[in-house]
């Protein structure tokens, strides 16, 4: 008894093709992983979208950008 | 596999292309390295992110269906002939799991497919989405410090996965339509992976717009040049590294090149057309020394440029590179990089693109005109072993190289871009680019470290200071 198609090692090893558990299944395994691949990109893209929204929510006004940008002018620099 | 010679053919391929894989995956590391050293501090760690996810997202949809693209597609499909049945490159296939090469399961699959792919097809297929990782990688450079990640991975996976492998099943296959119908040779890749994704970078480019700040109120480009040289020096090297692991794999390693009964084995080029790893040794290092030459001379010395001149060198000569003599490699090299160098800044003075890692030129331009270049050398030269197939020659290579760079790249970067604009989410709101797009993780630490702080003070006043 075995998931696969593999017992033991002892017959004709030439005669043993997918080695793999679940044989047959291959289909629905793939749309499994499809949808898998299809759900993370949907998830990422809503929640960057979430995230960009509360930072501009937070950083967005003149003082924080001016904030920035003048911590970030040259003559701050040590050369 | 029932002999000894056989078995040691087959395993000695199927370990070929998995050191080439080894090879390759020092070019993505050096593509982060460089992406990330010529990033603002600001933006450190979103360039990271955004070049490392190509590697699980592009793997997964080239498991899903690029491979299969590549085998089904060499027709058009319905340019000179139908789809093609891949059924050993088919997610569902079972040759695309462990497989020990024994009769098959599934129906579409006959014993000679199981045989022969049960041992190549998953090094094979991992060789060329090595491949698809560099196309998408090219595109990420240029776009560093305002796209959205979530927009640039799809349009990785689009290059990665869709565009950059159609434009190999019909150039790049030893029966693709434009072998057979144009002649169009391009052995290691100078259209089929540096000018289709230095196209569609130029098509990305055009909606996505300039860095706030890149351009003054004239027009005048500024230089926001690597903020880390070091890290672009390594990553840089890392690549010339990788880039050794992509011409071997662009080879098959031994195959019988003799028609007829004779026997010969040799190395060949992805036509199946005789050549040898010395020949592409040779050419390899003589190219990028043409390259890094050029470069320094005409940027005046500048790092950035000879090393990326470097690697332009390479891409220019590459189409060719498996029958051109070395000094000829050297010399086109020389030229492309002059010429492209030329170009990057012209085109980023008239049309105000922000190319910021000057990925266009490096890859696009060099390889559209390594493409160009190599119809001329090598006109006459036979496109692939099949006597019957179109010959190579300067206006199907030309072809060749618009099919490349446009109509494969430049329009579906454009037209995927401008989707993505339309619906708001292919760049980041302007407040975050300048602020940095690290914003959040930079305040974070900001707060615990200020945070680590306050407690260590508390620790000194706690301990140390009674009685003072």
């Amino acid at each position: 008894m075995s998931t696969g198609n593999v017992e033991n090692w002892t017959g004709n090893i030439a005669e043993i093709g997918a080695a793999y558990p679940f044989v047959g299944f291959e289909t629905p395994l793939v749309i499994a992983g499809v949808a898998f691949w299809l759900w993370w990109h949907i998830s990422q893209l809503r929640a960057e979208s979430r995230e960009l929204e509360k930072e501009e929510r937070e950083h967005g006004n003149a003082d924080s950008l001016n904030r920035v940008i003048n911590a970030s002018r040259p003559e701050h620099k040590p050369w | 596999m029932d002999n000894e010679l056989t078995a040691l053919t087959i395993i000695f391929t199927e370990f070929y292309y998995w050191v080439t894989v080894v090879f390759m995956f020092l070019i993505h590391v050096g593509f982060c390295m460089y992406e990330v050293g010529a990033t603002r501090q600001k933006n450190h760690m979103h360039t990271l992110m955004k070049n490392t996810m190509i590697i699980p997202l592009v793997t997964v949809a080239f498991y899903f269906f690029g491979w299969w693209i590549y085998f089904a597609f060499p027709n058009g499909p319905w340019i000179i002939g139908d789809l093609l049945a891949a059924p050993f490159a088919t997610a569902n296939s079972e040759l695309m799991g462990t497989h020990l090469g024994g009769p098959p399961v599934q129906e579409a699959l006959s014993a000679e497919d199981t045989a022969f792919w049960a041992r190549i097809n998953g090094v094979f297929w991992a060789a060329f989405l090595l491949f698809s990782w560099t196309a998408a990688s090219i595109v990420s450079g240029a776009v560093i410090e305002r796209i959205r990640s979530s927009a640039f991975w799809i349009l990785a996976v689009l290059i990665g996965s869709v565009f950059w492998i159609i434009d190999a099943a019909w150039g790049w296959h030893p029966d693709g339509w434009m072998v057979q119908k144009l002649g169009y040779h391009d052995a290691y890749a100078s259209g089929v992976i540096h000018a289709v994704a230095g196209g569609f970078a130029l098509g990305v480019l055009i909606p996505l717009g300039a860095r706030i700040g890149k351009f003054d109120k004239d027009g005048k480009p500024r230089n926001i040049g690597p903020r880390n040289p070091w890290l672009v020096t390594v990553g840089l090297f890392l690549i010339y590294t990788g880039f050794w692991g992509f011409y071997a794999a662009c080879n098959v390693p031994i195959i019988d090149v003799q028609s007829g009964d004779a026997i010969l084995f040799s190395a060949t080029n992805i036509y199946l057309g005789p050549t040898t790893l010395s020949a592409i040794t040779l050419n390899f290092l003589m190219s990028l020394a043409g390259g890094m030459m050029s470069a320094y001379l005409i940027s005046k010395g500048d790092a950035f440029w000879t090393y990326s001149g470097g690697l332009a060198g390479i891409i220019g000569a590459s189409a060719g590179n498996d029958l051109y003599h070395p000094v000829q490699a050297m010399l086109i090299a020389a030229v492309v990089v002059a010429i492209i160098y030329k170009m990057h800044f012209w085109v980023e003075r008239r049309f105000k693109l922000d190319d910021a890692v000057g990925a266009v030129a490096v890859h696009g331009y060099a390889g559209f005109l390594g493409v160009v270049i190599c119809g001329f050398m090598l006109w006459g030269y036979p496109a692939s072993p099949n006597p019957e197939y179109a010959t190579i020659n300067p206006l199907g290579n030309f072809i060749g190289a618009i099919i490349m760079f446009f109509v494969l790249g430049f329009l579906p970067g454009f037209i995927f871009a401008s989707i993505l604009k339309f619906f708001g989410i292919l760049r980041v709101p302007p407040a975050i680019e300048i602020v940095g797009l690290d914003v959040s993780a930079t305040i974070q630490q900001e707060y615990d470290e200020v945070a680590m702080v306050e407690a260590e003070r508390a620790t000194v006043i706690a301990n140390y200071s009674k009685g003072a």
